[in-house]
């Protein structure tokens, strides 16, 4: 085996697992993963643009709302934040899905304070995690060109015991 | 009377000491005494001593006798005696200070009469006598003057002669000497009258009537204080026969008591203690005391304190014994009442102090309990890690060395993750996390491929039975991930165990269990008992009881031959009780055991049975069996051993039954399904990919079609993951197979595809459900609100509703409630009141449905205001929670189109 497609796909492994560890994706994200096949080779990179596409549009669209510390449209804060949790959720960006759990608390009292600085966290997160996943998927590419196969496994129990989830998670 | 009063040597001491303190009148310084307090009680005090008085028997023949010939009594009579004697002794006393004070004046006189000759013979001029001894003291010479004025009757001599005169000296001498004769006279008439005094005294003879004053007053005395006391008091002879009884209880009779014993008086309960008590005090000849409750007809239920005490005659010879009881009832009434709220206060206390021991411990153990799950969970993210990676690396080049040893580095990773799964579904059901779900499943279906799925990893040659009983439902409610979870382990268990013979698997319907509460009863609910057997080695019956215990096996020995966790009875037991069942075992060794399981399953009607069974037949995931299939109630599944590398398609036997045969290995399936190219028809060969391994001599390959395949979520998938029947393939087959088979389905799958519809308005979460439907081999329309929802389900007929909860314009909730609404009515009014713009459609088929109802199923951000409960109520059919996995679509999807 290719020594240098050896060492991509380690130090693929090895960065997606730090992705975990840290905290940046959960199991969601490996579901994603799952369903990338030949058929949709590019899946998860377009699910994930969109889904920061997504971010980028509600936290822009948030902000506005709660620009004024006058009658913010709390209503249409927490539908952001609704969305923008569902979406994270949706495709494992955990740090980002955690921050929404609070964004919403801070909504649901009508903490603007709190909002705004919950808005500021999301708002890193999200980039961070955009800057981590564009990494990991140049390594994908640099894999793809050195003629080797991205590894579809990595640290995830749902693929060796697919019936039993984390009962104290959450 | 007289007699108790001398029972007791401290009293007679108190009687002496009465006695010289009120020497007159006891008596009356008595009634004066309680005058006081009873002003109006002082007749009545005599009338009452005098009533009293008979309230006291005595034989008074014997009773004076018996006066005579004892210490005690005889020692009242000493004391009467002494009594008068003392007072005697007073009389005598203040009659010899009377003699003494007269010979005084006498001397006086006397040294008078000597002085007055001395004077008148010196003829002294002194006109007043001074006695030699007293000149110092003028006092005293005024004190004996005036002395001397009383006693003297006129001491100032009156003489008429002229002073120093003759005839005034003869005068004078004379009228003394008249004085002196008078004084002398009187001094003889007191001695005199002391005489007489003293003659009198003498001849005041016996003392008897102040003798008979004083008995009585005592007797009055001591009836007046215990006139009412609640004291009885009696002597018995030695035999123990009354002689005397005071307060006695009112209705007996002299005859009945005296002469008489308590047994012969008394009957009931104590009559005896008290007899056999009076009994011991006379063989002992020691006083005591005791609490006796009397139990007798004449007065009920009383509690006496008896005092007994030996009689001695003067020879010191036992003559009988001296009684006193007190009533004590209330008082002991009390005390015992006292002494059980003590009781009981302590037991509280400590009952007390024990639940806070046990709080504490419990809490101590969920404590322990949540760590170890905790550290279960941190633990099996980074070992699936090194398993998963252990796997990459199996699909890498290797000698085979090197496959060895990683084949056993996986296989004991996945020991290790088993273990761990093991421990956090233990905790998860001890600490209550666990939730059980109610979902319709066909019993004999769950047997049957808990029978394939370990037949697909058996390497023994076994048979493997199901024997499902007629009565049994064909459809029922319960939790059947959980069921299934049961008895995969079960069976597992008695494959592990089992070398020749059978396993088996045997279902009937019972009646309700005795452990089993009334309320759980109802009539659409069955209780339906589940055998599991084998003819393995069997279980000693000293194992049995720690059997189900955590990480208990039944020996050393077993657990090095065998291996396993320990766990997975003990699971198997808290899941069944967490049902409400029970989990039992009987086993002969070397014969085989058999664990029994009785669970209640609600009875589901089976209405959705008839009109999509042709429908989706085919259908990946889908249970649908042929008609017939579905109430047989008796399957077998023998191994094909040793064929495996064989050729590329089953072998089959005579052994095997007419058209079934099983394949030991997943291995198999793709062996099969790739190199059988006499499979015809696509449908016919994506069944045997689905069966997992079930190959079919016949064209009726479709007829068991089921999901139980290595892709498979549930614990089949393990037990072939984890059999390593086969070292070199089965890694490559567990990462790849999943592929493979999607792609065979969405090859297949175009046709009747079961309608679905997704309602959601994230696109994100549209693109990964789509997606997820996708590799599951569906299609579905997307619906982006509730309106959005109701238009589309009123246009089409789906056959199920993904639907979100929170969305813009119209939520899941409202949504759901009005096509529940619109199915019950048949008309769109609720919804057309609620604001949604029906559009008029020229499709009927909504209609065609509207007798059926939609199976809608929530998907949930698991939020409280998302709660499953709200769910149900809204009409919703279940609910998967967000974010969603390819598992739990592909769980809902089993579940809801079958």
């Amino acid at each position: 085996m290719n020594t240098v497609v050896a060492k991509l796909q380690r130090q693929f492994q090895d960065y997606l697992v730090s992705l975990y560890q840290q905290g940046f994706l959960d199991n969601q994200f490996t579901e994603l993963r799952k369903l990338q096949d030949e058929g949709t080779p590019d899946f998860v990179a377009e699910v994930v643009s969109l889904f920061f596409d997504d971010c980028s549009k509600l936290i822009n669209s948030m902000s506005r709302s709660l620009e004024r510390p006058e009658n913010v449209d709390f209503k249409q804060v927490d539908s952001g934040v609704h969305q923008l949790k569902g979406s994270s959720s949706s495709v494992g960006a955990r740090r980002v899905k955690n921050v929404c759990i609070s964004f919403k608390e801070c909504c649901d009292v009508q903490n603007r304070e709190g909002c705004l600085r919950c808005l500021q966290q999301v708002d890193y997160e999200y980039k961070m995690l955009k800057t981590k996943l564009q990494d990991l998927f140049n390594l994908e590419q640099q894999i793809v060109q050195a003629g080797g196969a991205i590894p579809q496994h990595f640290p995830s129990y749902t693929i060796l015991r697919p019936d039993i989830r984390p009962c104290l998670d959450a | 009377m007289v007699c108790e009063m001398e029972t007791d040597q401290i009293e007679e001491m108190d009687v002496e000491v009465l006695s010289s303190m009120w020497p007159d009148d006891v008596g009356t310084q008595a009634d004066n005494q309680f005058n006081v307090e009873k002003p109006a009680g002082d007749s009545d005090t005599l009338k009452e001593v005098d009533i009293a008085e008979k309230r006291t028997m005595a034989d008074l023949k014997r009773l004076p006798e018996l006066l005579n010939t004892t210490d005690q009594g005889s020692s009242q009579l000493t004391n009467l005696v002494r009594q008068w004697e003392y007072m005697q002794d007073h009389a005598v006393r203040l009659l010899r200070e009377e003699l003494k004070i007269l010979t005084r004046q006498r001397e006086e006189a006397e040294a008078k009469e000597l002085k007055i000759i001395e004077e008148h013979n010196f003829e002294t001029e002194e006109p007043e006598n001074v006695p030699v001894l007293d000149e110092t003291s003028h006092l005293f010479r005024r004190f004996r003057q005036k002395k001397r004025d009383e006693l003297v009757d006129s001491k100032r001599v009156v003489i008429d002669e002229e002073f120093d005169t003759v005839a005034y000296w003869k005068q004078k001498a004379l009228s003394l000497e008249k004085m002196l004769e008078a004084s002398t006279e009187r001094e003889r008439r007191l001695i005199e009258k002391l005489n007489e005094s003293l003659k009198t005294m003498e001849s005041h003879s016996a003392p008897v009537e102040e003798l008979t004053q004083n008995l009585k007053r005592a007797e009055g005395f001591l009836h007046f204080i215990l006139q009412n006391a609640p004291i009885v008091m009696g002597h018995q002879d030695k035999d123990l026969r009354y002689l005397f009884i005071y307060n006695k209880f009112p209705s007996l009779r002299e005859q009945d008591i005296l002469g008489k014993t308590d047994v012969e008086i008394f009957h009931g309960g104590g009559v005896k203690e008290s007899e056999d008590f009076k009994r011991e005090v006379l063989e002992k000849g020691k006083a005591s005391k005791r609490e006796i409750t009397f139990e007798t007809e004449l007065f009920g239920s009383k509690t006496f304190l008896i005092y007994v005490e030996p009689v001695y005659n003067k020879a010191r010879e036992k003559i009988g014994i001296n009684y006193m009881g007190m009533e004590v009832t209330d008082q002991v009434r009390k005390r015992e009442k006292m002494a059980k709220l003590r009781e009981d206060n302590a037991v509280r206390k400590a009952m007390e102090s024990e639940l806070t021991k046990t709080i504490h411990i419990t809490e101590e153990t969920m404590r322990a309990k949540q760590m170890l799950a905790t550290m279960s969970h941190e633990i099996r993210s980074p070992l699936s890690g090194v398993v998963g990676m252990a796997e990459i690396l199996s699909t890498t080049k290797l000698d085979k060395e090197q496959r060895q040893l990683l084949n056993v580095m996986i296989s004991s990773g996945d020991l290790v993750l088993q273990l761990i799964n093991d421990i956090l579904d233990l905790s998860k059901v001890e600490s209550g996390v666990m939730k059980l779900e109610a979902t319709k499943f066909r019993p004999r279906e769950v047997v049957k491929h808990v029978l394939q799925t370990a037949a697909a990893s058996l390497k023994k040659d076994l048979t493997l039975e199901g024997n499902i009983a007629d009565e049994v439902p064909i459809l029922v409610v319960g939790d059947v991930l959980r069921i299934r979870q049961i008895l995969t382990n079960l069976i597992s268990n008695a494959i592990k165990f089992t070398h020749r013979g059978k396993v088996g698997i045997k279902l009937k319907v019972i009646s309700q269990p005795s452990f089993a509460s009334d309320k759980e009863q109802n009539e659409t609910s069955v209780w339906i008992c589940c055998d599991v057997y084998d003819t393995g080695i069997g279980i000693p019956e000293n194992a049995l009881p720690c059997l189900f215990k955590k990480y208990m096996q039944a020996s050393a020995d077993h657990a090095r031959k065998y291996g396993g966790t320990g766990l997975g009875l003990a699971i198997c037991k808290q899941l069944v009780e967490l049902m409400g069942g029970q989990l039992t075992v009987t086993s002969q060794v070397n014969l085989g055991s058999t664990f029994t399981f009785i669970l209640p399953y609600k009875v589901a009607t089976s209405d959705d049975h008839s009109d999509d069974q042709d429908e989706f037949s085919d259908m990946v995931d889908h249970h649908q069996p042929e008609p017939d299939d579905t109430t047989e109630g008796y399957f077998q599944f023998k191994p094909l051993l040793g064929s495996i590398y064989s050729n590329g398609g089953p072998v089959m036997s005579n052994n095997f039954l007419p058209h079934k045969a099983m394949l030991t290995s997943p291995i198999k399936l793709i062996n099969g399904s790739v190199a059988d190219p006499s499979n015809s028809s696509g449908q016919s060969q994506t069944v045997q990919v689905e069966n997992g391994g079930y190959m079919d001599e016949s064209e009726s390959a479709h007829q068991y079609g089921n999901g139980n395949g290595h892709r498979c979520p549930s614990k089949e998938s393990e037990s072939c993951s984890s059999s390593q029947a086969s070292s070199e393939m089965e890694s490559e087959l567990t990462v790849s197979s999943p592929r493979e088979e999607e792609k065979t389905e969405t090859e297949v799958k175009e046709t009747s595809q079961p309608k679905i519809l997704l309602v959601e308005d994230n696109k994100i979460n549209i693109m990964v459900a789509k997606s997820m439907m996708k590799q599951l081999g569906y299609t579905m329309d997307i619906a982006n609100n509730g309106v959005e929802a109701i238009n589309a389900v009123k246009d089409t007929s789906y056959d199920l509703v993904l639907m979100d909860v929170c969305m813009p314009v119209m939520d899941g909730l409202k949504a759901t409630r009005l096509i529940r609404s619109y199915e019950e009515s048949g008309n769109w009014d609720a919804a057309i009141e609620a604001g949604v713009d029906i559009k008029t459609s020229e499709n009927d088929q909504g209609c065609e449905r509207s007798t059926d109802r939609l199976p809608i199923v929530a998907m949930t951000a698991n939020t409280l205001a998302e709660s499953s409960e709200e769910c149900y109520a809204n009409g919703m059919d279940s609910f998967i929670s967000k974010p969603v996995t390819l598992q739990k679509l592909k769980e809902c999807l089993q579940q809801y189109l079958q």
